[in-house]
């Protein structure tokens, strides 16, 4: 029985939506009662939630897209559920009591359109000011009713929560994030081992950390809403600007997304150059890793070993694309420009080396008694835990959790490729660091695979400047440096997007810092936050 | 395999003598300098604008992107400290200089403000990347700032998305010669009291 027949057997009046990928409809009041059950299913647990994505549908109608995964078979699925209006208010039951990463993705979608969740324990602002009017991703919503505010924003200490009794009344709480008498530190926005503009306001006993409440938006740059008004080719642009160590996997995710949506096939060349330039990717962002971690932990030396061999991988980008950070380089239909003529064997000559060099990390940084020390044993997250709050990449697998796309839902080449997916099991920093470690060898690995048998042929397909995609849902989503990067796309048949959706990767981590840093030191919180490894333009987007 | 002929390669490269090195700012300086200020004041003054601007310690305001290409200007290959900034300052005490890097947004614009006033004097900003000279891609954004000179007096504009590193050392060249064209104690071009950014913003509103 597939997933969805369950859904019509749990609640015949659900219905089935096949414009684009399958969407399974479900009446607000039945979306807990089905939701639990695809969580508690025997067979395929649906216990990943992998996002949820609020879309104003128009017409004063407010929805909300929940995609699930289960971490043992793979499968998918995704629901709808249309928000009711109750007092004036957009309303649905909140999931954050089966998916605890659904806290923070029900504050986004609250926060973007205003849909209240009854039962979520935290309903502030996410990424605007408190004192923000309006919902920027409503359709209504006018672009200058904010104009720009110097004045000091507060930050409450209480939050408010709405449960819905049996009575069909709502009841209105409040809920303390920190206690007047809590000691309560700032850390960001300005820092500088937070990797941008992030804020954790953390609380502490002694030495100990109580309790993280990441205060996110210092970043928020409205890419959403400005899809919305672009073509798709100009959409691309903002993809390499959100986690821009993942620029190429991110670019690829939508470049993907907008192809399955048109029906564009592209070359086995394009596949090849994409999936070479991924795995690139995912060497120099997890050298950059390597990089400030050892900063962040007082090491000066070992930052410049990251960043000698980073800049081979920069050059070689740089060679072909034009770009060394963002290279702009996936476009519709393939890849922008060929590759270059020495990009066979520059990319031959860095694995070479990286694969000779690559001692010397270990031996100045991984051998030493201090990184030892600091990382072993600190920070645990358990796997379940890692599931139940999203924490894809990385991280998840330091938690025995494999959760790596590139497996799981194999795209571009990564069927054809042999590899290995980097378990570790304890969970805690030193096994997010090593995965990332491992990680560089594997990916030069696939890179050698694939770098002698490039196939002559396109480099890219013609493709109309203006691209209209059918009417539906559209998702497609990629192992980035640091996790699941995912896309939503709904179109309405025009040559913009209804509503683009980028899951990020780092908000799950954000979130999880208040599981993996309560009750451990201070002293390690910067350390745990390095070995996460977010990107902060990418979870404010 | 055959490899179609490279686009990249054959973009015209710019010539070197259309580069413009603004060199006629330190030969300005010099000039003044003959017509007016005492020799031993103003010999005291390059002393001091001497050291000043080979030892600009910056405040580096990252949000995105272009910060880490700065990152890149301090590890080896570039090098900053050949020009003496590789000391970045994490408190604005202690800084001389604001390098903005990345967009900024209204959540942030406040913050940029207070830790512009909590720098010393003197004090520059630079601003670094698309984003904070215009907003950059993301300009008709509901949350972005159009332009960090609508809050704070910008001394040092580089463009790109991100600027390449080599174009960061050209602005922040650029810095070091506006440093030197100061004067404290030779009279003539004393330093302007800089316009308050709050009261700037008002007179253009
Ligand atoms: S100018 Fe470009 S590279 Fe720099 S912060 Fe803005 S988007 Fe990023």
């Amino acid at each position: 029985m597939t997933t969805e027949e369950k859904i019509k057997q749990w609640c015949p009046q659900a219905g089935t939506e096949t414009a684009g990928e399958t969407v399974v409809h479900v009446p607000a009041d039945r979306l807990e009662d089905v939701c639990r059950r695809l969580h508690d299913d025997a067979e395929e647990p649906m216990d990943y939630l992998r996002d949820l994505v609020g879309v104003d549908q128009g017409e004063g109608c407010l929805s909300t897209y929940y995609q699930l995964e289960s971490s043992r078979t793979g499968s998918r699925v995704m629901l709808r559920a249309d928000a009711v209006e109750r007092e004036g208010r957009a309303m649905l039951p909140s999931v954050s009591g089966l998916w605890k990463t659904a806290e923070i993705k029900e504050r986004e979608a609250y926060d973007f359109l205003g849909i209240l969740f009854t039962g979520n324990p935290d309903m502030r602002r996410l990424f605007l000011r408190e004192d923000w009017n309006g919902y920027p991703l409503r359709k209504d919503y006018d672009m200058d009713s904010n104009p720009l505010d110097m004045g000091n924003e507060e930050n409450a200490d209480v939050t408010e929560e709405f449960r819905l009794m049996p009575d069909g009344t709502l009841e209105r709480r409040e809920n303390v994030v920190f206690n007047p008498d809590d000691f309560v530190v700032n850390i960001g926005p300005q820092h500088p081992s937070t990797h941008g503009a992030l804020r954790l306001r953390t609380s502490l006993d002694g030495e100990t950390v109580k309790k993280i409440d990441p205060v996110l938006g210092y970043i928020h740059r409205g890419i959403e809403k400005l899809s919305e008004s672009l073509t798709y080719p100009q959409t691309l642009a903002f993809t390499d600007r959100l986690d821009y160590l993942s620029a190429h996997q991110n670019r690829h995710a939508l470049c993907m997304c907008i192809e399955r949506a048109a029906g564009i096939e592209i070359s086995e060349r394009a596949q090849y150059i994409r999936t070479i330039m991924d795995e690139l990717q995912r060497v120099a962002s997890h050298l950059l890793f390597y990089s400030c971690l050892v900063m962040d932990m007082g090491a000066l030396t070992p930052f410049f070993y990251g960043f000698r061999e980073r800049e081979m991988i920069l050059d070689i980008f740089e060679e072909t694309t034009g770009g060394r950070l963002i290279q702009n380089y996936n476009m519709i239909g393939g890849v922008q420009a060929d590759i270059h003529p020495d990009f066979v064997r520059k990319v031959k000559a860095f694995t070479k080396h990286m694969r000779e060099i690559i001692h010397e990390y270990h031996e100045i940084f991984t051998d030493s008694v201090i990184a030892r020390t600091r990382l072993k044993g600190v920070g645990k997250l358990s796997r379940e835990e890692a599931i139940s709050l999203g924490a894809t990449g990385g991280t998840g697998r330091a938690t025995g959790w494999s959760n790596d796309v590139r497996k799981r839902h194999p795209y571009a080449l990564y069927d054809k490729v042999d590899f290995k997916e980097i378990i570790y099991t304890h969970g805690d920093s030193w096994d997010r660091y090593m995965v990332r470690m491992d990680e560089i060898l594997e990916s030069c690995h696939i890179i050698d695979q694939l770098i002698d048998n490039i196939p002559a042929g396109e480099f890219r397909v013609k493709v109309k400047p203006v691209l209209k995609l059918p009417e539906g849902v559209f998702t497609a989503s990629v192992e980035s440096s640091r996790g699941e990067f995912g896309v939503f796309l709904m179109s309405r048949g025009d040559k913009s997007p209804w509503r683009l959706h980028f899951r990020s990767t780092g908000l799950p981590l954000v979130h999880t810092m208040d599981t993996v840093c309560r009750n451990g030191k201070i002293a390690d919180l910067i350390a745990i936050g390095g070995t996460l490894d977010f990107v902060i333009p990418d979870i404010d987007r | 395999m055959e490899v179609k002929n490279h686009k990249l390669a054959t973009t015209k490269d710019m010539r070197p003598e259309e580069f413009k090195n603004n060199d006629y700012l330190l030969r300005m300086a010099e000039e003044l300098n003959r017509d007016g200020a005492g020799i031993v004041l103003s010999t005291v003054d390059d002393v001091i604008n001497w050291g000043r601007s080979n030892s600009v310690w910056s405040l580096a305001l990252g949000t995105s992107c272009c910060a880490i290409e700065f990152m890149a200007l301090g590890a080896a290959r570039y090098d900053m400290a050949r020009f003496g900034f590789e000391v970045t300052r994490n408190s604005p005490r202690q800084a001389d200089l604001l390098m903005v890097l990345g967009t900024i947004t209204y959540r942030m614009a406040p913050l940029m403000k207070r830790l512009y006033d909590q720098m010393a004097e003197p004090k520059y900003v630079i601003a670094v990347g698309g984003c904070t000279i215009s907003g950059g891609p993301f300009r008709k954004g509901y949350h972005v700032v159009d332009g960090i000179d609508k809050i704070i007096p910008v001394d040092v504009y580089i463009p790109g998305c991100p600027p390449r590193p080599e174009a960061f050392f050209y602005g922040m060249m650029q810095l070091q010669r506006k440093i030197k064209m100061e004067r404290f104690l030779g009279g003539r071009n004393r330093k302007e009291k800089p316009e308050d950014g709050e009261t700037k913003r008002e007179e253009k509103a």
